[in-house]
């Protein structure tokens, strides 16, 4: 089909900072990049609307360029992604069930966030009267034996709520069809043209385990649209509290793993790491999910010097606890018989759909948001991604494993070299309005997409956040099949994804 | 392994040997709630978590209540994974009208008497979500509360000083 260059080659151009560039599309174009994706020469990255407009950002394989492409769409309707490209599905479901954008020559026609219960159906367009829709129907799987099991919303941990639908013959489970959108806020919605301060306490509670790099994300795309950047400091500070975020939810996820496979003394070794992580967190920044501490322009809250010494104290006893645990989880053969070809998600999956995160790492996808587009603080200290081959829970276990050591050691890297300084530039955003901004953050879960339009005296026109769950929760369907339904809590703990950052 | 079990048999315990503020205020909350728990109720007390619509962010303090720090299962409280076995609902978030019929009949399944505690800013006003089409309202407009929990999230100790609250009112 040629590059994107050749694909683009007749758009018009829109003006844009930083690594992406975007471009205004007609129908044929826009369908020519779905095909370009769907042929494996783009990673898919996001797909959301506003207004009656439609927007696509993805990635150029053999040149990394990011782009974004927008799509008018006066009579409400766009040309569908999804008829080439599946990882679109769920997200034009969406934009059909809150800015009424439908999907020309979609497959899947079910509302996927809307549940009939909004106060309006899309709020994001008309905002129409609700009303009532049909049971939603699950998609089947056929033959006698075969029996359903529904779990959820409400699950027996505590756990985000969710809908799960197993069909199973006897043990093994021959579909999983997730049912998503219980925790839909409107977030979107709720950040539209609102002062800044505002929306970034929105964009903060996306998803509360991710709440650093949300922010930074948040922060970034605010200050790429601005053409502004942080202070030195503050730059360097972000990097460590997305690593201390990093670290504590690694060692959680490690612990609940194992705990999922009833190996309890793991979780309880991981979770008093993972408490330590959250009293030097509260120590050096002031709170212990570090929430609201990155804005846009900069930080609230400097590092204080004995914040520093917390941090190595930290490290130090990280270092002579944790190799015990993971020498314990290596040579624990109960506990490799439950997560070694466990629920594996193969190489072609986490290609086709873009995942990011541990789930693509562990299945082969060197991507990691870190090296590219890259971001300050991280081109000089990170080198190349964690990655594994075999795809299974233990290769996701080991991705974390792996990251940890990684985490720490950026972080005493960029202690050694802290400039002094302000951490704090105020921004002028009424003399950018109308200009929009992009960035790629990696959280703990995986990459973290952010797209924002700066609207008149400061506000946030729109603002787009795609957590790196709503391409992984297709592949933990793909995982758990021939598995059995016992190994769900351990696939589906081994992905991590959030509830809240995918429902918005 | 050995070095694991080993160290589990003969180190102290994390909650008498970490430093920090807290800790001290803490031993006194869970003493107070231990003997509240055994003089007043006779028994210890099951909790059903109820996500209603959270950003996520609580689930994790609540979570870290178990680890050993807090070990709150030692003051009499523990998780249970059926409403059916629960005294207490804990419930976090904004309820989102996607999660009020879920909230409603898990309410409805948990048997008398039975308290609710509405966790985190988001349970007690909506937070930064109120006003949204998508949000029902505060867990007080959903089902009775008897007691509120602030922070965004609240850190455990707040959670158990609230609890030790909860037990205070129930029982008189």
């Amino acid at each position: 089909m040629g590059s994107l260059a050749d694909i683009l080659r007749n758009a018009q151009p829109e003006p844009m900072n930083g690594e992406w560039i975007s471009h205004a599309v007609d129908p044929d174009v826009w369908t020519d990049i779905a095909k370009f994706i769907a042929a494996g020469d783009a990673d898919l990255t996001a797909l959301w609307g506003y207004e009656r407009c439609v927007r696509m950002a993805f990635m150029e394989r053999t040149t990394t360029q990011y782009a974004i492409v927008s799509l008018d769409c006066p009579d409400r309707k766009f040309p569908s992604v999804a008829l080439h490209h599946v990882p679109a599905q769920r997200l034009e479901r969406t934009i059909l069930d809150v800015y009424g954008l439908e999907a020309i020559g979609a497959q899947d026609r079910r509302p996927w966030q809307d549940h009939g219960t909004w106060k309006a159906s899309s709020p994001g367009g008309d905002a129409a009267p609700a009303a009532a829709l049909p049971p939603y129907e699950f998609l089947t799987a056929g033959g006698a034996p075969l029996h359903q099991i529904p779990v959820g919303p409400v699950h027996a941990g505590i756990i985000e709520p969710g809908h799960f639908r197993f069909t199973a013959n006897g043990e093994t489970v021959v579909r999983l069809e997730e049912r998503l959108g219980y925790v839909h806020k409107g977030v979107e919605m709720l950040m539209r043209r609102k002062p800044l301060a505002q929306a970034a306490k929105v964009a903060a509670r996306i998803s509360g385990d991710s709440t650093v790099a949300s922010s930074f994300a948040f922060a970034r795309a605010i200050e790429s649209a601005c053409n502004a950047q942080a202070p030195p400091r503050a730059q360097i500070l972000r990097g460590i509290m997305a690593e201390m975020e990093r670290l504590a939810n690694h060692f959680g996820d490690i612990g609940s793993i194992c705990n999922d496979a009833s190996f309890s003394i793991m979780q309880a070794h991981c979770h008093v790491l993972r408490e330590r992580v959250l009293r030097a967190s509260e120590q050096c920044f002031g709170h212990r999910l570090m929430m609201d501490r990155i804005v846009p322009g900069g930080l609230t809250v400097d590092l204080p010097q004995a914040g520093v010494d917390e941090l190595h104290r930290l490290f130090g006893e990280i270092d002579r606890e944790f190799p015990h645990l993971v020498d314990v989880y290596d040579t624990a053969s109960s506990m490799q018989d439950r997560t070694v070809r466990t629920g594996i998600v193969s190489r072609n999956l986490v290609e086709q759909f873009a995942a990011g995160g541990v789930v693509g790492r562990a299945s082969g996808r060197a991507f990691d948001a870190r090296k590219s587009p890259g971001y300050a603080p991280y081109p000089d200290v990170f080198g190349n991604p964690v990655i594994r081959s075999a795809g299974d829970v233990d290769a996701r276990v080991w991705v974390r494993i792996d990251e940890i050591a990684r985490s720490m050691d950026m972080i005493r890297k960029w202690l050694e070299t802290l400039p002094d300084g302000h951490v704090l530039e105020s921004l002028n955003l009424s003399s950018h309005a109308g200009r929009e901004g992009a960035s790629l953050v990696e959280a703990f879960r995986g990459d973290l997409f952010c797209w924002i339009r700066l609207g008149t005296d400061g506000a946030v026109e729109h603002c787009h956040i795609r957590d790196a769950s709503w391409f992984q929760w297709p592949l933990l369907e793909a995982a758990i099949e021939g598995n059995i339904v016992a190994d769900f809590p351990l696939c589906n703990k081994s992905f991590n994804c959030s509830y809240s950052g995918h429902d918005l | 392994m050995r070095r694991l079990i080993l160290q589990g048999l003969f180190r102290k315990a994390l909650t008498e040997t970490s430093p920090g503020p807290g800790d001290e205020m803490l031993d006194a909350t869970g003493a107070r709630l231990a003997e509240l728990t055994q003089r007043k109720l006779g028994r210890s007390l099951a909790i059903r978590e109820v996500d209603a619509g959270s950003c996520n962010g609580c689930e994790l303090e609540i979570h870290a209540l178990n680890n050993a720090f807090y070990d709150i299962e030692r003051f009499g409280f523990r998780f249970v994974a059926s409403p059916r076995h629960a005294d207490v609902l804990m419930v976090t978030g904004p309820v989102t009208t996607n999660m009020r019929e879920a909230l409603e009949r898990t309410y409805a399944a948990t048997p008398s008497p039975k308290w609710v505690v509405a966790l985190g800013d988001c349970g007690m006003n909506c937070g930064v979500f109120a006003g949204s089409y998508a949000v029902a309202g505060p867990v007080s407009a959903i089902i009775p509360v008897d007691v509120e929990i602030p922070g965004c999230p609240p850190t455990p100790l707040a959670i158990i000083e609230a609890l030790v609250r909860l037990v205070e009112s129930s029982a008189r």
